[in-house]
């Protein structure tokens, strides 16, 4: 695997790639719950606390950083129902239909994917958060609603346990 | 872990507790004293905010705080996949997937096919490497669900 060029866009020299991929190994795991958080990083890298920050403006600035905030956990939160509905979607009206599906408020993520055929024939996934099935299933009859004709069947699968949730760790292979 | 995360709350969440999750999700200040820019936005002092963020980490209200990095853009790749494994050996399957550190979520659903967890790989060519040890290690066959259209995503959960 050529490494530097799988951290970063290929605008940004092999260097600097570098110092951004340590950056990223050091912070994968969060901030540290310290006064200045960026100048622990500095020196655990070695580097000035102003060139940390900047990498990070500029990783905000193009994308490659989302957001920096917290993480909750759903269930703690009380949204203990969460149903990732599937729905088998007509190709040719999919990408007009998912973003409407998108932009409802209760629905977190919404993606095409691909069918698995004869085991999986759903090509669009919309994630509903709610405090109970009967309230997740009330917002899915909304999904439905909008779809309209060009559903052919749909499911919704609970998660019953989380089995593992960490952030980012990327590691090399060899 | 995945006790602690599936626990219902120890306490109720305060006033503080709430003001961090609908305001801190994003948007965090990268400057000299971070959490001292931030604090007056909850209410609280660099002290307090730094003290409860270590709480709801510790009592796992919050899985994480820190920088949110976008895999795809930093020439990584994600992909969504699923198992069927056998009741009786569930357990065992779930350590055998949840070894590999590319295992970011993992979540048990009630479908045949039970097992559902996000890879996060450094390049797209670990993708398939990953599902074929897994593949190897479990003895069950592991469908790929790369996304090929993301149509929203929003912070929209509240406290």
């Amino acid at each position: 695997m050529n490494k530097p060029e799988s951290f970063a866009p290929p605008s940004l020299n092999a260097a600097d790639i570098d110092v951004d991929e340590s950056l990223v190994r050091s912070l994968q795991s969060g901030l540290q719950l310290v006064p200045q958080p960026y100048e622990a990083v500095a020196r655990e890298l070695g580097i000035g606390a102003d060139e940390v920050m900047a990498r990070i403006r500029r990783m905000l600035d193009d994308g490659r950083i989302r957001r920096i905030g917290a993480v909750p956990n759903h269930y703690r939160l009380g949204y203990t129902a969460n149903g990732m509905s599937v729905w088998d979607v007509d190709d040719a009206q999919i990408d007009t239909l998912g973003p409407r599906v998108g932009a409802l408020p209760f629905v977190t993520h919404s993606y095409r994917r691909p069918r698995r055929l004869p085991v999986w024939r759903y090509n669009l996934f919309a994630m509903v958060h709610g405090h109970s099935r009967a309230e997740v299933e009330q917002k899915v009859e909304e999904v439905r609603a909008l779809l309209g004709d060009a559903v052919r069947a749909s499911d919704i699968l609970y998660s019953t346990r989380i089995l593992k949730k960490t952030g980012l760790r990327l590691k090399e292979r060899g | 872990m995945s006790r602690t995360l599936n626990q219902a709350a120890t306490r109720e969440l305060d006033d503080l507790d709430r003001a961090i999750i609908n305001q801190l999700q994003g948007g965090f200040p990268v400057g000299d004293r971070p959490y001292a820019m931030a604090a007056g936005a909850v209410g609280a002092d660099e002290a307090t905010l730094i003290g409860r963020l270590g709480d709801l980490l510790a009592d796992g209200t919050l899985t994480r705080f820190g920088p949110m990095f976008d895999v795809e853009r930093m020439g990584g790749a994600f992909s969504l996949c699923a198992l069927a494994a056998p009741r009786d050996d569930y357990e065992r399957i779930t350590a055998l997937v949840n070894a590999h550190p590319e295992v970011a979520h993992n979540y048990e659903r009630d479908h045949a096919l039970n097992m559902w967890f996000v890879l996060a790989c450094a390049s797209r060519d670990d993708i398939p490497l990953v599902l074929a040890e897994i593949e190897a290690e479990t003895g069950c066959t592991v469908y790929d669900f790369p996304r090929e259209a993301e149509y929203f995503i929003e912070l929209k959960l509240s406290a």
